[in-house]
């Protein structure tokens, strides 16, 4: 079936040739240019490899990965797993990388659906709303990135300090040392309610899949909401109440030079994310907006003919032709996002290139130091492009 | 068999652009140097000019004024090697680097030496491939507060946020300072110095974190110097100096012994003012410094006239220091010679 949109000139096989050895024959010319192109770099990657290690023994320069496993001493702002100063560079690293997933990933989240409404808002028929997204993404387009992150993190400097600190509403403090909000003691009752939660979702699924199966037989429809709340919100629900319902909130307190206790956005990470988010947004809007134009609106008509709701007609027939267009510059932008996030350097958000850069910087392996920063972002756009890819191929228009 | 060649190949291709990128920071190649020999002496003399790498812009060791021109202690360190090679304070070049590329730049090759605020560590003497050339300034890790806060000494400090630089040996002794002394913090790490700067009088940090040094450089540029007190705690031992690759002993020497230079003059009164006149100054050891005898500019490669040249250019030990420090707020201190009480600055017979 995907054979149909393959490219058409490889759907027929050439005819096979017994190899001649002779320049005349195609195939031999083409085997010596890739032996001799081959070779080329064959010998530019030794040449290079052998004088990096020849330089780096003449000056004694430490080499090899071994500091991986030495006492990092680094200071971290914000961590996701527990880090202290005295745990090894290779935790220090591990940090950073879950510190830039954890800007990129919520950061693609978010900036999808601010760029989707925006791109949804540029083509209404309302004339303030179009043309105010369309300012937006103009704006936001042609101003570069690092102006933006630092335009946003001066701002989150200029809030008042700790004791001054804005309280709009009961427990939730904004003052230039980040967003204080109260948070939930965890306990076993709440990790049970999540997994039940999930457990929803699977049946949730099924049932849907069970509905829809009974609709093909005897053409009904059936109602799969009731269902779905019942599982998503109301088994959660009762698995917390059966185990206790423990609800302890731990609440921000103004104590000595700061704020103890509850949840921190700092502004480093706030500024990062609402640059990343904002600007990116610009670009996916357009994607978006593309992508609805791109399917006639012939389709509208025609399925409206049919009988089709609104809803139906978006859902089955317009989105698929959109995302056909959407999916790949989409794959871009979410890229983009991600590697934009090394910027946190300047604005002192302790990503995977930040701790990189001090890691190298203390130990002087500048090779090995780059060399696990390319690494990680390789893998982290790599695993994008996979998961997008996938996606593609899953929703792409299968032509009968 | 083209269909399947052609990823093949780009993988190959691929592979190549990576390892290009990887071994871009990769040393020219060079021969060990023999017993004798200088490969960065030769390469300067070769150019024509000293490379230098300096910080990019502390008030007292290196900015560059209102006409571009580089000043500070740490500038006339390089200004000196120029002299003492081509007798010509102008021929240098500064490379601004910052605390994060220095290390990088002067491996290398990109600068021939670094005067740069630099701490001396074992690590950086051996791992990192240096040499560091002596002392000339003995510094410490203080912290800045604003005096608005009310705080007096380090030890209040304890649930505050500190400002500070990466990829500096500073980083790591705020976490040493803190755990020995279990006082908790939050670090702001923030590589550019104006950020950093900017993020402390914001009001992000409650205290700021350097060498007492740069403390006093920052501070000394503020609108209203005043609103900041330096806190009397020193966390730490700061010795900063010059230094160069490794391997390069007779640059290494050159180095070492203009400073010693620098320091001997000053221990004999001899100065930029009255530098001509010592010349006929009978005292052997004021003859040997400034070449008169002992042929000692020789042995380092250079003209033996050397320190005349330098310290009537740039002044000694105690001119330079008074020149670009003083204004700024610093005391002599421990950078005071070894014959004035709590002194340190010493240097080994100039003979």
């Amino acid at each position: 079936m995907s054979d149909a949109t393959a490219d058409p000139r490889y759907r027929r096989k050439p005819p096979k040739r017994p190899l001649r050895l002779s320049w005349a024959d195609e195939r031999v010319r083409g085997i010596v240019w890739q032996i001799v192109v081959v070779g080329i770099v064959g010998s530019i990657i030794w040449w290079l490899w052998s004088n990096t290690v020849h330089n780096l023994e003449v000056r004694r320069i430490a080499t090899g990965f071994g500091f991986l496993q030495r006492e990092a001493g680094l200071p971290i702002a914000e961590s996701v797993i527990r880090y202290d100063p005295t745990d090894t560079y290779l935790r220090a690293l591990t940090v950073g990388v879950l510190n830039t997933l954890k800007v990129s990933l919520i950061g693609i989240v978010l900036a999808t659906i601010l760029g989707t409404l925006i791109g949804i808002a540029r083509l209404s028929k309302n004339y303030l709303v179009a043309k105010l997204a369309a300012f937006y993404v103009e704006v936001i387009r042609d101003l570069p990135l690092l102006l933006q992150l630092l335009f946003w993190y001066t701002i989150m400097q200029g809030f008042p300090g700790p004791r001054q600190a804005l309280n709009p509403v009961e427990g939730v403090f904004l003052s230039n040392r980040g967003l204080k909000f109260p948070a939930l003691v965890w306990e076993s009752a709440h990790t049970a309610a999540l997994l039940a939660f999930l457990a929803g979702i699977v049946l949730t699924w099924l049932y849907a899949r069970a509905a829809r199966a009974r609709q093909m037989a005897d053409g009904q429809p059936r109602k799969v909401w009731p269902a779905a709340v019942a599982l998503l919100i109301g088994l959660p629900l009762l698995v917390w109440q059966v185990m206790g319902a423990p609800w302890q909130i731990d609440w921000p307190a103004l104590r000595g030079f700061n704020f103890q206790g509850g949840m921190t956005m700092s502004p480093e990470y706030a500024a990062l994310l609402i640059g990343l988010v904002t600007y990116t947004a610009g670009f996916i809007a357009e994607v978006v907006r593309a992508g609805i134009l791109s399917v006639n609106q012939g389709q509208w008509e025609a399925a409206q003919a049919l009988g089709l709701r609104h809803g139906q007609v978006l859902r089955l027939i317009v989105m698929p032709q959109a995302l056909r267009v959407i999916i790949p510059p989409m794959t871009s932008n979410y890229l983009n996002l991600t590697k934009n996030s090394s910027l946190a350097v300047a604005i002192g958000y302790q990503d995977i290139v930040s701790i990189a850069n001090t890691t190298l910087n203390q130990t002087g392996q500048a090779i090995e130091g780059i060399a696990i920063i390319m690494m990680v972002y390789l893998t982290i756009s790599l695993s994008i492009s996979l998961f997008m890819n996938w996606y593609n191929a899953k929703i792409a228009l299968v032509e009968r | 068999m083209r269909k399947p060649a052609r990823p093949f190949l780009r993988r190959v291709l691929g592979a190549a652009a990576l390892a290009t990128v990887v071994t871009m920071p990769a040393l020219a190649q060079q021969p060990a140097p023999a017993a004798g020999t200088s490969p960065t002496l030769d390469a300067i003399r070769a150019r024509g000019t000293l490379i230098c790498g300096v910080n990019t812009g502390l008030a007292g060791f290196a900015q560059p004024d209102s006409q571009g021109v580089w000043r500070g202690f740490d500038v006339d360190y390089c200004r000196a090697v120029a002299i003492a090679l081509f007798n010509d304070p102008e021929r240098v070049r500064f490379v601004p680097t910052t605390a994060q590329n220095r290390f990088t730049a002067l491996q290398s090759g990109e600068v021939d030496m670094l005067s740069r605020n630099t701490t001396w560590t074992l690590s950086r003497d051996t791992s990192l491939g240096f040499d560091f050339t002596g002392i000339n300034f003995y510094d410490g890790q203080g912290f800045m507060v604003k005096a608005s806060l009310g705080v007096r000494t380090a030890r209040e400090l304890d649930g505050a946020t500190i400002c500070v630089q990466p990829g500096t040996t500073t980083e790591q002794n705020l976490t040493d300072w803190a755990r020995s002394n279990r006082i908790n913090f939050r670090p702001v790490v923030i590589e550019r110095l104006e950020e950093v700067v900017q993020a402390y009088l914001s009001g992000r940090c409650d205290a700021y974190t350097t060498d007492v040094s740069g403390l006093a450089a920052t501070r000394s540029v503020q609108p209203r110097p005043a609103d900041h007190v330096i806190l009397p705690d020193v966390i730490s031992k700061e010795p900063l100096g010059p230094l160069v690759r490794h391997g390069d002993q007779r640059f290494a020497d050159l180095l070492r012994w203009i400073h010693f230079g620098l320091l001997t003059a000053e221990e004999l009164g001899v100065t930029s003012q009255n530098v001509q006149q010592m010349l006929n100054d009978n005292r052997p050891d004021v003859q040997r410094l400034l070449g008169r005898t002992g042929g000692l500019g020789q042995m380092l490669g250079v003209d033996n006239a050397f320190m005349v040249n330098i310290v009537s250019r740039l002044g000694n030990y105690g001119q330079m220091f008074e020149r670009n420090l003083t204004p700024i707020g610093i005391q002599r201190g421990p950078n005071a010679l070894w014959t004035t009480p709590g002194g340190l600055q010493y240097a080994p017979p100039f003979r």
